[in-house]
């Protein structure tokens, strides 16, 4: 039961990109079409679960003083093979994720989940909740890629829709359709979610940086989003 | 002369990295509150773009490339930018503690900011010299100060209005960037015109 709702709160109720607004330059830059927003979900799930199951393994071991660079040097590593792996079977991919592919490293979601799930939980539960994470940004970029492909390029996977393959708006493909699709996405989101998670679940309280990031007002937004509810 | 500075406007304009490349959208959304913020921020990234830059590419260039250890890249440039970021600190704190008041709490923040990582990556993907690099990242950093207060701007004016509720926040935020992205798509083509 336990291990059941590990994994579906990434899904819904703390779903890393429309509920906690983590790695939103992913997001945006790759939910052009359906296609790339699946690869970036794939990789970034992979990457997410190497790392929490590496970050759980080693939480007794790695000094708590220079654990941030100690992730960073783990996550990076496992972008590097990620990275390789794409090249190799999928050039494609890679040709159209581009840029986005090595900076998976500094996607705050990966981040954040070793800071505030993978060093203090089992193996077994970082694995379960990297899954579970991993498929919440998966399924947030789909619905984004959707309504991208769809409306901006009349197709979905790249099969034509009759009638919009005609009337297709294009600037939804491009960069302000990607502002505009996520901005709607979350004001739905707010408009429909019942179970507001609780505050400290999120945010900055588990952000590594979250001291200084309060200082300069980063969390304003995210608390913002929170306190409108 | 001229492509340095076709690179240096585009840079700004039309491959503006907050607005069409969708880097840095973190500080971008969650600093551009305030002028003074958003403006200190974009100056301590302008800062850490030439620095990281400098670092990275002769490290590519001399150390990388000529042992085939292309391969390590991401996780060489993520260290050095984090240890660049350190030392930058410590140094500033040191000899120049008025301006480390003034960007100080930005710097740490930086270290994870994926625009820095972006530019350095690019640099090397675009197959610039180290002229054209250090021009690029110049004209990077100025974009995203150029995006950062003109939005801080837009966010003011945001605040006093009146918002559907469940757009209050984050949503209303998305919609005026995309608004803001809109104008920056006006650039395509100019440059490139501009310089024949």
């Amino acid at each position: 039961m336990n291990t059941l709702k590990n994994f579906t709160k990434g899904l819904i109720k703390e779903n890393p990109v429309l509920v906690l607004v983590l790695g939103t330059c992913p997001t945006l830059a790759t939910s052009t079409s359906v296609i790339n927003a699946l690869g970036m979900g794939a990789a970034a799930t992979i990457v997410l679960l190497c790392s929490n199951i590496v970050i759980s393994a080693l939480r007794k071991v790695i000094p708590n003083t220079v654990r941030i660079p100690c992730y960073i040097v783990l996550i990076a590593g496992f972008v590097t093979m990620v990275q390789m792996l794409v090249k190799a079977f999928s050039p494609a991919l890679d040709e159209s994720l581009g840029i986005y592919l090595p900076l998976i490293v500094v996607n705050c979601i990966i981040l954040g989940r070793a800071e505030m799930f993978a060093n203090k939980n089992g193996v077994f539960d970082s694995a379960v909740d990297a899954v579970g994470m991993g498929a919440g940004f998966t399924l947030a970029l789909f619905l984004m890629a959707t309504l991208r492909e769809i409306f901006g390029n009349g197709t979905f996977c790249g099969i034509e829709i009759p009638v919009l393959a005609d009337n297709h708006i294009s600037i939804m493909t491009m960069a302000p359709g990607g502002f505009f699709v996520f901005g709607l996405l979350i004001a739905a989101v707010n408009k429909f979610a019942k179970n507001k998670p609780k505050k400290k679940d999120f945010g900055c309280q588990g952000c590594p940086q979250a001291e200084v990031c309060g200082k300069a007002g980063c969390n304003n937004a995210v608390k913002e989003a929170a306190e409108n509810d | 002369m001229t492509k340095l500075i076709i690179i240096l406007l585009s840079a700004v304009f039309i491959n503006n990295y907050v607005l069409s490349r969708f880097l840095g959208i973190c500080p971008f959304l969650g600093v551009s509150k305030k002028l003074d913020s958003a403006a200190g921020m974009s100056i301590a990234v302008i800062f850490v773009m030439l620095m990281a830059t400098a670092a990275t590419y002769p490290i590519q260039m001399y150390l990388l490339v000529p042992n085939d250890l292309g391969y390590l890249q991401t996780i060489v440039f993520i260290l050095v930018i984090a240890a660049l970021v350190q030392l930058v600190e410590i140094v500033l704190k040191r000899f120049i503690p008025s301006l480390h008041k003034s960007l100080g709490v930005y710097l740490p923040l930086i270290t994870t900011n994926c625009a820095v990582l972006g530019v350095t990556i690019l640099n090397i993907d675009e197959g610039y010299t180290f002229v054209e690099a250090m021009v690029n990242s110049l004209g990077s950093g100025l974009g995203f100060f150029l995006a950062m207060v003109m939005f801080s701007g837009v966010r003011s004016t945001i605040e006093g209005s009146d918002i559907p509720k469940s757009f209050k926040g984050l949503p209303i935020t998305l919609i005026a960037a995309a608004i803001t992205s809109l104008s920056f798509l006006g650039f395509g083509g100019v440059v490139e015109n501009l310089f024949g």
